[in-house]
């Protein structure tokens, strides 16, 4: 029964935070700092959570530097996003293999 | 419906990291069931990971909204944005039915969409990655118990290839983009390794990242008033 209750507030408290925002800020956000701070925020967060966390996600640290470059260098070429996670994943999984 | 077309190429990708997703709920000791009503109630990856921890460890309910908070608060900064992005056209019952489907990879979807972005493209391309992501987690959780621990931990990667895909090409086009990344690359080390620093719980240290690359870039690099709505 526990685990039900830890999945109910995992829910609510995930939806709370993204519904909030998005319901009370309707106006057009006057100042430029916060303007451009939003713009900056997506590619900032997800930097951060992607590296080096990739390196720990892995059972030897090689493998997912092999997998981070294998995705930023297919990520240069344009290609889409499917390929370059799929490469991103092969990578990590031939070097494991490998090593 | 243009929506849903955008949102293909995510539910393949949400397809394979639920996968892992679902092996590792079913490792933990939940079942099939449980693994799924997680997914189709959060829709979110790492927060699942980080929340799968916290119920593993038996930790207390406080705990678990904390964590939720912390490392899901990238979330709030996004609506920030998409709210702006929605214009004032788009009322509340639709902007609480689109924050349900506010992932990463759909709010990067509808923040880069050319021109108006209407609350239907975004639902639409959300509907499509939540399929995969729903779907994707079933399998994994049935299959989970034959998978090696390598497969499920190289499947786990892709997630950090979907993230890669995002912010990369948004980097090589603009050149403050990729100082932004750049600063949370370093910063992010930091917490990381730097003694300290790296005491601080992996969700918080993301946002103290997060907050302070993306202040130093709106000082250094302010957008013109176009910009904003590109």
């Amino acid at each position: 029964m526990r685990i039900y209750i830890y999945i109910a507030v995992m829910a609510v408290t995930t939806y709370l935070v993204r519904a909030l925002p998005l319901l009370f800020m309707k106006r057009k956000i006057r100042s430029r700092f916060l303007r451009s701070f939003l713009h900056y925020v997506p590619v900032a967060c997800l930097t951060a959570m992607t590296f080096p966390a990739i390196l720990s996600s892995t059972e030897h640290m090689v493998a997912g530097l092999a997998g981070a470059v294998v995705g930023v260098l297919l990520a240069l070429k344009k290609q889409s996003l499917i390929v370059v996670a799929v490469a991103t994943c092969a990578a990590v999984f031939l070097t494991e293999w490998l090593v | 419906m243009a929506g849903a077309r955008a949102g293909m190429p995510v539910c393949v990708g949400y397809f394979s990291v639920s996968f892992g997703f679902g092996a590792m709920a079913l490792a933990q000791g939940l079942t099939v069931w449980q693994a799924v009503l997680i997914s189709a109630t959060n829709l979110t990856s790492a927060g699942q990971f980080a929340g799968l921890t916290v119920i593993a460890a038996g930790a207390s309910i406080l705990e678990m909204i904390l964590t939720q908070i912390v490392i899901n608060s990238r979330y709030a900064l996004m609506g920030l944005a998409l709210g702006q992005r929605f214009g004032p056209e788009v009322g509340n019952g639709k902007r609480l039915v689109a924050a349900f489907f506010d992932t990463d990879e759909v709010f990067a979807l509808g923040m880069s969409k050319p021109g108006r972005l209407p609350a239907s493209y975004f639902v639409g391309a959300g509907t499509v990655a939540a399929i995969g992501w729903i779907g994707g987690t079933a399998m994994g959780a049935l299959a989970g118990s034959l998978l090696p621990l390598s497969v499920r931990a190289a499947l786990g990667t892709m997630l950090y290839g979907m993230f890669i895909a995002i912010v990369v090409p948004q980097a090589r086009e603009e050149k403050p983009m990729l100082v932004c990344l750049g600063l949370a690359l370093v910063l992010s080390c930091l917490f990381t390794w730097m003694p300290g620093l790296k005491d601080i719980s992996a969700g918080l240290g993301i946002v103290i990242c997060t907050v302070l690359a993306a202040a130093v870039c709106a000082v250094l690099f302010p957008v013109p008033d176009e910009e904003v709505q590109a």
